[in-house]
């Protein structure tokens, strides 16, 4: 008994430990001469495109580029608010955030000002006045939708009749990627057949495309707010045997740009994937080199250059230079 | 003299389904007076307690309180009526909050303070712990206190509310003697302020070094009220267990005496403790033979048949059965080496409610043949009939779940698990408890018969009359401790009474 | 007739079963075609059977596995573990490592099982260990594994939502060529199996009722209680690496945040929804499985409904609220009340007709 009671406790101890393990936070070495700065982002884990995003940051903003960095990855604002105020504190001279959320940032960008620390916003705008932040580097959850939309227009389909899966309800990608859609369907010229949301999940997206199957409804063109949504709507329709992509009978459009989703495009089994580009470092790390060459910058709100990859003209380069993830 | 008396409960009776728990019982308390209220489990104390505080409605009876003077009829329908009628009890355990200051715990929830004044109450506070004395800071969290503080707080906050009457139940229980001194003085304080207090406890030292009178129930009924000086300690025993000393004419000696043979004990443990039988101890039972462990309760004898199936961890001692040396570490150990054990709490440790008869007869022989053996319905059925039918188990059918049965009729199915595991010795602790007259005797007459068929039985009961009447030995405890073991003609009531009063026979 | 309404009034299963019942009634009078099943090519050549039906029994199966080992938890250890869904990424994330880093074979693919049961019986016995020997209320035990085990998958998977492809994947999370049914549908029905075989030759069934109702009792008749409770978790954990794996090869992909997304409240709940009581002891699995389908049913049908979205939980609600109601033991003795006032007059009418 008692050694089975030791084991147990060996058990729980490793299980531990390993928690501890990846949960491990980076350190920033000394080194003088450096560009302080201090970042705040949403931890890697919440999805792959922070993941990508996060990497994207590690690799501009390191030593070499002659950055001094720390990081802190919260998806809670008040934590997220103190970690701010904190490299301030500790005298940055930078400040890069992601916020979590859009309010009650105002407080601690002023107190940036102050101490006279610059200040950029990255992935996403929260609600301050723009003269609290040097610049904006963003990406446009609806520009994306429009995108896609207006390629699907071009593609001068006989009719449309949509399949929507839906990401998490409320979600800055759900309401900009749903509402260029929504247009066409309140202006007739594309037919909503389901509107459903399957939060982001592969498996629910696979049964919501087979309830449609099983009903019998026609549809050419299934959009998927994100890859992984749109490899579970393909598995339906395969288990079907509905041919998709190029050449087939439904179009399948995806977002986010994983390597996995583009090498679908190439292979003719997607027909659309559209870029949410995680990779604003190389351009916030631009803007801070001029800034430190004593230069002006011109734009305060950038929204990322984002882009799509169709069937037609997707290339192996393509997916090697913008996909994410592996 | 009228003005004296502060409450007065007259012919209070209460019946719950199928027991009836206070028949016309009085009880009559004093101004500033300690008035011990006395009895077994089950007799009535602590029904009687909830009658007057409201939490149970009683059947009949009425109960007086003094108000402004004069003595007049109440009727308290729940305890926080009871509370400002001034009627305060404290409890064994403590129902205060622990993560809340001593001033907090002696004024929340109390009455119209809607809004708390934090400075005047903890003034207020200071100045009662002040009067009496109790040690503690009114701002000192309550949990940083020691349980009699703790428990005097308690009694603080009851008192505050000035009270008239004040209940104590069992509140030295978990105290050790400096604290229950303590404890005492704060009590005799408030005697002399006038407050009656009734005081339910176990320890009859205790009875003996602070209350006045002592009233004492048995089954319910009202079997006197006493000045405590006029009341010796055996025969307040007597009292509470329903045998007058005198009286040892009408028993029938068992006809089972253990034979002194060359063989080895069924059970023979040397030096055996467990957790909650701290002083170790020796004990051995013969082929056929019915021995028992006697005492109040709370003198240790569940803790030491507990310790013999190991029913508690095992801390140390020797066991040999049938003259072999076996260890005995857990209840699966004890049922392999063919002991079996009937707890004395049914409901906590014996039945399994939900399931039904059927499956509560074949648990232990089942665990016994193993994991990966079930029996297959049609055996399990077989041995539960067979043993409703031995046993006249009274079920509307064996896949009953075993809570819809009167409690004579559990105790049998838990008996009949054990006998099915065929045992060589077997422990049956209050097999009798709670269940009524015909089944007990039932009970006895299976023990006295098992006995004959060679099986070694160890059996407790609070009713002296039973043991006398199917042991051939008796092992008397007190205070955690063996303090005598009483065999043929020592057996008398007598006896065991001195015994356990630790007084010379 | 009395007494069968009676019983069947009181069996565990009867709230479910009518519940499942007017699921199914309902459909057929909205779309009297809603259960029919078609046979179709699937896109690798295959004749496979597809319908509404075959959707719920194939959607339901890995919530399903996952509600037997719940079901065993609930009842020995008097609380559920929430930390299912997460453990079941951690799982899936171990099996995609494995297929990824060799070529999928299948003795690969059974070394990826094996090793996925492996590591989620390790993390489930981490949280049998907290609740069953440190005495941790199971929801707080389980937090601790529902809060890290996302993460631990993400870190297993290095951050990406890593896909895999082969045949054989395919055909464990949809069809085995020349089987027209799917083959979740069949692991599960293995399952079932197996663990009714469990329940019927080992005591595995009574001694957890036993620990679940009277710790006290069980200690005292030979059962380990510790033992027990961890056997649970064991068991649970290879449902858990099983509903896992199930689900990454019907997608072919691993993402630690979506997959089995809010599956352990889905789990309870078909555990409620087949009458087990959350507060452990007695138990019924069949109870817990149908709990499943009338989840996954409940939720096709919102899809074939076309719920808006933003609606569909709040109809998933509504609904369980009012199956768990319906079982809630004051209703059920409000039925049975009302059956015998309402047929009170039956029996005499009977006596008459004998008479006459």
């Amino acid at each position: 008994m008692k050694t089975k009671k030791i084991l147990a406790l060996i058990l729980a101890a490793a299980l531990a430990l390993s928690l501890a393990a990846c949960g491990s936070a980076q350190t920033s070495k000394d080194k003088d001469g450096l560009i302080k700065v201090g970042i705040v982002n949403n931890p890697p884990s919440e999805s792959g495109y922070r993941a990508a995003n996060v990497a994207d940051f590690e690799k501009v903003f390191s030593e070499a580029n002659g950055y001094k960095v720390s990081t802190f990855y919260s998806l809670k604002n008040d934590e997220q608010l103190n970690a701010a105020q904190q490299f301030i504190t500790d005298g940055v001279d930078y400040l890069l955030i992601s916020a979590a959320a859009t309010d009650g940032w105002t407080n601690v960008l002023e107190n940036a000002k102050k101490a006279g620390v610059k200040v950029f916003l990255f992935d996403r705008m929260m609600n301050v006045d723009q003269s609290l932040f040097e610049a904006a580097v963003i990406s446009n959850m609806e520009a994306q939708g429009r995108m896609a939309v207006q390629w699907l227009l071009d593609q001068k389909l006989p009719e449309y009749n949509v399949v929507h899966i839906q990401g998490a309800m409320g979600s800055d990608a759900q309401i900009g990627r749903t509402k260029p859609l929504d247009e066409q369907f309140a202006n007739g010229t594309m037919k909503k057949v389901v509107q459903q949301t399957a939060t982001w999940d592969e498996a629910t997206a696979k049964q919501i495309v087979e309830s449609v199957i099983n009903s019998g409804e026609k549809f050419n063109v299934i959009y998927a707010e994100n890859d992984g949504m749109a490899k579970g709507a393909v598995a339906a329709l395969d288990e079907a045997g509905i041919t998709h992509g190029k050449n087939g009978d439904v179009v399948i459009i995806g977002f986010d740009f994983n390597k996995w989703a583009l090498r679908e495009v190439l292979a003719g089994n997607w027909n659309l994937d559209v870029q949410c580009s995680p990779f604003q470092a190389q351009k916030i790390h631009e803007m801070i080199q001029t800034l430190e060459k004593g230069g002006q910058l011109t734009e305060k709100i950038v929204i990322n250059e984002e882009r799509y990859f169709d069937c037609n003209t997707i290339t192996q380069a393509d997916i090697d230079k913008y996909g994410i993830g592996d | 003299m009228q003005n004296d008396v502060v409450l007065s409960m007259r012919n209070i009776s209460k019946s719950f389904p199928g027991v009836r728990a206070l028949q016309n019982v009085d009880f009559t308390l004093r101004k500033g007076e300690i008035h011990a209220l006395m009895g077994e489990n089950g007799a009535g104390k602590s029904t009687l307690i909830k009658v007057l505080t409201g939490v149970h409605p009683k059947d009949s009876g009425q109960v007086f309180l003094n108000i402004d003077g004069s003595l007049r009829e109440i009727h308290v329908k729940s305890p926080y009526e009871a509370q400002n009628l001034g009627i305060s009890t404290v409890y064994q355990e403590i129902t205060l909050c622990p993560n809340l200051t001593v001033a907090e715990n002696m004024f929340i929830g109390r009455g119209s303070y809607h809004t708390v004044n934090w400075r005047q109450m903890k003034k207020r506070a200071a100045e009662i712990l002040e009067k009496l004395k109790i040690p503690a800071r009114a701002t000192q969290q309550l949990d940083t206190c020691s349980i009699a503080v703790q428990q005097m707080v308690a009694i603080a906050r009851a008192v505050d509310m000035d009270c008239k009457v004040l209940i104590l139940d069992e509140p030295t229980s978990s105290l050790d003697e400096q604290e229950v001194a303590r404890l005492f003085s704060l009590m005799r304080d408030l005697k002399a302020r006038g407050v009656g207090i009734i005081f339910i406890t176990h320890f009859l030292e205790q009875v003996y070094e602070i209350c006045d009178r002592i009233t004492v129930l048995r089954n319910g009924e009202l079997v006197g009220e006493y000045e405590v000086k006029d009341l010796p300690r055996v025969q307040l025993i007597s009292k509470m267990m329903g045998k007058d000393l005198e009286d040892v004419s009408a028993l029938k000696k068992s006809q089972l005496m253990a034979e002194e043979t060359n063989e080895p004990p069924v059970y023979e443990a040397v030096g055996l403790s467990s957790i909650n039988c701290s002083n170790a101890f020796d004990f051995k039972i013969r082929k056929g033979e019915v021995n028992g462990f006697t005492g109040l309760l709370g003198s240790g004898r569940s803790e030491s048949v507990r310790a013999i199936f190991a029913a508690d961890r095992i801390t140390g001692g020797k066991i040999r059965i049938n003259g072999k040396d076996v260890k005995i570490k857990k209840p699966k150990d004890a049922m392999k080496h063919g002991i079996g054990y009937l707890p004395e709490d049914r409901k906590r440790d014996g039945i399994v409610e939900d399931l039904s008869v059927r499956e509560n007869i074949i648990l232990a022989l089942q665990v016994m043949k193993g994991f990966f053996r079930p029996f297959s319905r049609a055996e399990a059925e077989a041995f539960a009939d067979k043993y409703i039918k031995l046993l006249g188990i009274k079920t509307a059918s064996m896949d009953t779940p075993i809570k819809s049965l009167s409690g004579g009729n559990q105790q049998k199915a838990i008996l009949a698990r054990w006998l099915l595991t065929n045992p060589q010795y077997l422990i049956l602790d209050e097999p009798t408890r709670g269940i009524d007259v015909g089944t007990k005797v039932e009970i006895q007459k299976l023990v006295l018969k098992l006995a004959e068929e060679g099986v070694s039985i160890t059996f407790i009961s609070s009713e002296i009359e039973e043991m006398l009447r199917t042991c051939s030995r008796l092992i008397v405890m007190r205070d955690r401790k063996i303090v005598g073991e009483l065999t043929g003609e020592e057996m008398t009531q007598d006896n065991i009474m001195h015994t356990i009063a630790g007084e010379a026979v | 007739m009395g007494s069968l309404f009676k019983k069947m009034a009181r069996s565990q299963l009867a709230i479910p079963l009518f519940a499942l019942f007017l699921l199914v009634v309902f459909n057929l009078i909205r779309d009297p075609e809603f259960f029919s099943i078609t046979i179709a090519t699937n896109n690798d050549g295959n004749a496979v059977l597809s319908g509404n039906l075959i959707s719920i029994l194939n959607g339901a199966s890995a919530i399903a596995i996952l509600s037997i080992g719940m079901t065993l938890i609930t009842s020995s250890c008097k609380g559920q573990d929430i930390s299912v869904a997460a453990v079941a990424a951690i799982a899936g994330s171990v099996f995609v490592s494995v297929l990824r880093a060799n070529e999928i074979t299948i003795p690969v693919f059974l070394l990826a099982f094996l090793l996925s049961c492996v590591v989620s019986v390790l993390f489930s016995l981490f949280n049998g260990v907290l609740v069953a020997v440190f005495k941790i209320q199971p929801m707080i035990a389980t937090l601790i594994l529902f809060s890290a085990g996302r993460s631990i998958a993400y870190w297993i998977n290095g951050g990406a939502t890593p896909t895999v492809s082969s045949p054989l994947l395919t055909s464990i999370g949809g069809f085995i060529p020349g089987i027209p049914i799917p083959t979740p549908i069949l692991i599960m029905v293995i399952f079932l199996i197996l663990i009714t075989l469990v329940l019927r030759f080992t005591n595995l069934g009574l001694y957890t009722q036993v620990v679940g109702i009277n710790e006290g009792t069980a200690h005292l008749n030979g059962i380990s209680p510790v033992w027990i409770k961890l056997i649970a978790f064991i068991i649970s954990g290879v449902c858990v690496a099983t509903a896992g794996c199930i689900t990454v090869c019907r997608i072919g992909l691993i993402n630690h945040e979506t997959l089995l997304l809010d599956a352990e409240m889905d789990v309870i709940l078909a555990v409620a929804i087949g009458g087990n009581a959350l507060s452990g002891g007695k138990f019924n699995l069949y109870g817990s499985v149908i709990g499943a389908y009338i989840i996954q049913a409940l939720t096709v049908t919102l899809y074939a409904m076309k719920v808006p979205s933003a609606a569909v939980k709040a109809y998933k609600a509504i609904v369980i609220i009012l199956i768990v109601v319906c079982s809630s033991p004051v209703v059920k003795d409000f039925v049975v009340r009302m059956y015998k006032k309402m047929f009170k007059k039956q029996p005499e009418k009977e006596v008459q007709a004998k008479a006459a």
